[in-house]
């Protein structure tokens, strides 16, 4: 009983505040600091990154164009219905005049334009002649033959069918493309023609083509991260720089001396020849194609292998190898059974860094990798900035990044994402 | 600490006022670089600075993605370029769209010595309301001249792997390569345009096309070709006819090129809408496309003025001292075999035929 009455009789301060309460306070107090000291970080990845990632987002399924442009003949559209084997009436077609007319004026209209181009090819020079023709058109008595004597495209069932189909605020049209597929005129999903398809190719390729440089950079990394690992330390950090030496020179620098190394009339190839392995004619073309891309990658990438497995392997006592082989262990025993297993933290980490670094790559394949080394970022590149796309590469992008979620939760399953360490 | 912080201040100050006493507008002036981009500062953008003291123009070479960065700063809301030299589809797309301004010819541009209008004396080139033509230039064919034992005579040869094997460098782009690869099929040139009008004409230049694929090095930039054929890389392929005039003539380069199969294009100025000084712009435009800057700029590259009054004007390169009449496209004895580019097909068609271009090009 005594018992129960101390723990219900409330401990307070100096004066009178409840110690809890005190308590809580001054925790607060170094939590506002703890929040203050992040907020700047918090707000530069706010602004940085997440918001341009949920911008990404919405872009991918934004069609909100429809609307702007074609205001009046949505509405009019409503009620006509897709399957219907008749082009709308006149009065859809006096709608269309209307906001023709104004997107003309404004100079907009062969955005939609564009935009539809996208569904359908066509829709693009048929949104450009159109708009050039109709600021000399007065306001027809029968709109449906006006606009088809512009373009007798305007009298097709399938123009419509595009138009209704994509008048809504959101589409799914950039995913569709995005995996090779598309709506067909009748609504139903299918894969677009052979001559069409790109993207799941180059997805299978990136994954591909990532998978073989992060495998590649383990071969070649394990050998120099055990080598700087057991030298004595003076060498190691003599060693190490070599490997950083690379690390800090330009990107693109490293990329050209590749170009100059592996080209027809490289250094490799001039010296193949010179010693007779080659002949003239038959020089091998290793730049301008998928080894292109493997080889300057997997240097690129390499110091990312590195790194992490030597500072593991830095942790591993020289005495355990030791003390297998006294035991009897043959040396790949002893590697396999004591030595391997204790850098598998630090392959999966490198490995890890190398492949998601190595599936958003661009810059090296797009200058070594000719068409045949291109990856997924080289094409949301071209859709950014040469053709415009946004919302295609905003769609491939997203898909890219489900990609790489997806891999990093399969990898947590496999290995464990706690095993990793990076130094 | 407090003396340090006072004399920065002081300097920061005094180094602005200086900055404004000046009253210095730059003007950013979008073209292709290169060999191109030299012959306009020469020929205009630096006789213009030494005249106008407070004009500084600052030279981007981004032209050959020019159109899609344009819609990019109009759709993001900030532009940053004054005046973007532009091609001509390019210029009709841009100008379709509402991004760039439209120009009163006889009013903005300086008519001819004469007193011709400038309405006239451009004539026939005057192709969109936003564009002001500025040069004629082709996109035609180079060759190493120690390489094959015959050379090549002709556009079709660079389809030709049998004669003159070896990697060959293209445009990565659609246009002129589709025409070449109907012509070299044996499509008339005259119908060239309407047999690419059609889905079957289309597949028949891209089957073409696939009979060399494996053999081609893309390029992007006017400078890359003429690396690859200093290189030895390629031994045969496209370039601009200006590029390759200065490998031969001022480089003395083992470069050879054919004038069969140019495709002749024009190149102008267009004025972006919303440029940051447009007044000043409009001002320089008026000087850099008189009839006098169009033929000086004839002394420093092969490309053809398109100003009527500056054809005569063409005299000798400036450095070379050789006649530049003969290196110019449209140079009559040039003219044979070239392709007249049909420029609103291109501006309806252009976006359809890329992305079939570039699905192409990522077909193994």
């Amino acid at each position: 009983m005594a018992n129960a009455e101390v723990e219900t009789e409330v401990i307070t301060t100096a004066d009178g505040v409840p110690l809890k309460q005190a308590l809580k306070k001054a925790l607060w107090e170094r939590k506002k600091t703890a929040l203050l000291l992040v907020a700047p970080l918090f707000l530069f990845v706010m602004i940085t990154f997440l918001i341009p990632i949920f911008d990404m987002l919405i872009r991918s399924v934004d069609n909100s164009i429809a609307g702007e442009q074609f205001p009046t003949v949505i509405e009019e559209l409503g009620d006509w219905d897709l399957n219907s084997s008749e082009i709308p009436g006149e009065e859809t077609f006096q709608a269309l005049v209307k906001d023709f007319k104004a997107g003309a004026k404004a100079k907009t209209i062969s955005r939609l334009g564009r935009r539809l181009n996208y569904e359908m090819s066509g829709m693009s020079g048929l949104f450009r002649k159109t708009a050039r023709k109709i600021k000399k058109l007065e306001p027809p008595e029968n709109a449906t033959e006006a606009m088809i004597a512009i373009d007798k495209k305007w009298g097709k069932i399938e123009t419509w069918r595009v138009i209704k189909r994509e008048s809504g605020r959101y589409t799914s049209s950039y995913y569709l493309s995005s995996l090779d597929a598309e709506k067909k005129s009748d609504g139903s999903f299918g894969m677009k023609s052979e001559d069409r398809r790109v993207y799941m190719n180059l997805f299978w390729r990136t994954i591909r083509l990532s998978f073989t440089i992060t495998f590649l950079t383990i071969l070649l990394g394990y050998p120099i991260a055990y080598l700087l690992s057991t030298v004595k330390t003076k060498t190691s950090n003599m060693l190490i720089i070599l490997v950083l030496l690379p690390f800090w020179t330009s990107l693109l620098v490293r990329t050209s001396s590749w170009i100059a190394l592996l080209q027809k009339e490289g250094v490799i190839n001039d010296i193949l020849v010179g010693v007779g392995l080659l002949s003239d004619d038959n020089r091998l073309a290793m730049i301008h194609n998928e080894t292109g891309t493997i080889v300057a990658m997997t240097h690129i990438l390499l110091p990312f292998m590195v790194l992490p497995l030597f500072s593991v392997m830095k942790t591993i006592p020289p005495s355990w190898v030791r003390a297998a082989r006294s035991m009897g262990a043959t040396p790949f025993t002893a590697f396999v059974r004591v030595y391997l297993p204790n850098t598998v933290a630090g392959i999966g980490a490198g490995g890890i860094l190398v492949f998601i670094l190595a599936i958003g790559y661009y810059i090296t394949p797009a200058l070594v990798g000719g068409t045949t080394g291109t990856l997924i970022s080289n094409f949301i590149a071209y859709h950014v900035s040469t053709s415009l796309n946004w919302g295609l590469a905003a769609a491939l992008g997203t898909i890219l990044l489900l990609l790489v979620l997806a891999l990093y939760i399969l990898y947590d399953k496999v290995v464990g994402i706690n095993n990793m360490k990076l130094g | 600490m407090n003396k340090i912080f006072k004399q920065t201040l002081l300097a920061a100050v005094a180094s602005t006022v200086v900055v404004a006493a000046q009253a210095e507008t730059t003007m950013i002036i979008v073209s292709w670089g290169g060999a191109y981009t030299k012959s306009q500062q020469r020929a205009y953008h630096q006789p213009y600075m030494d005249a106008n003291p407070g004009i500084i123009i600052v030279n981007d070479d981004s032209s050959s993605e020019g159109a899609s960065k344009l819609r990019a700063q109009v759709e993001a809301g900030n532009v940053t370029w004054d005046l973007l030299d532009a091609e001509a589809p390019n210029a009709i797309t841009l100008c379709d769209e509402g991004l760039v301004e439209e120009i009163n010819f006889d009013e903005d541009l300086a008519p001819a010595p004469d007193g011709t209008s400038a309405t006239e004396d451009f004539g026939k080139s005057l192709i969109s309301d936003c564009f002001i033509p500025q040069i004629a230039y082709s996109t035609t064919l180079g060759y190493r001249s120690d390489i094959y034992d015959v050379a090549p005579t002709k556009m079709a040869d660079v389809f030709d792997l049998k004669n003159f094997p070896g990697k060959r460098s293209l445009e990565k782009r659609p246009d002129p390569n589709l025409e070449w690869a109907l012509i070299a099929d044996g499509v008339d040139p005259k119908d060239v345009y309407k047999v690419l009008d059609t889905p079957e004409g289309v597949d028949r230049a891209f089957a073409k096309l696939d009979t060399i694929k494996d053999q081609v090095v893309w390029w992007t930039k006017g400078s890359q070709p003429m690396q690859l054929l200093a290189d030895g890389e390629v031994a045969f392929g496209s370039a601009y006819n200006g590029r390759l005039f200065e490998a031969i003539e001022v480089n003395k380069q083992p470069i050879k090129m054919l004038w069969d199969g140019q495709a002749l294009q024009l190149d102008g100025w267009v004025v972006p809408k919303g440029a940051p000084n447009k007044a000043e712009v409009m001002k320089y435009l008026r000087f850099a496309t008189d009839t006098q800057r169009l033929a000086d700029q004839a002394k420093y590259i092969s490309y053809g003025p398109l100003r009527a009054s500056s054809a005569p004007m063409v005299g000798k390169h400036a450095d070379l001292g050789i006649d530049m009449a003969p290196h110019m496209p449209t140079a009559p004895e040039n003219m044979a075999g070239a392709i007249f580019y049909d420029f609103e097909w291109w501006a309806d068609n252009k976006d359809d035929l890329a992305e079939r271009f570039e699905s192409w090009l990522a077909k193994n």
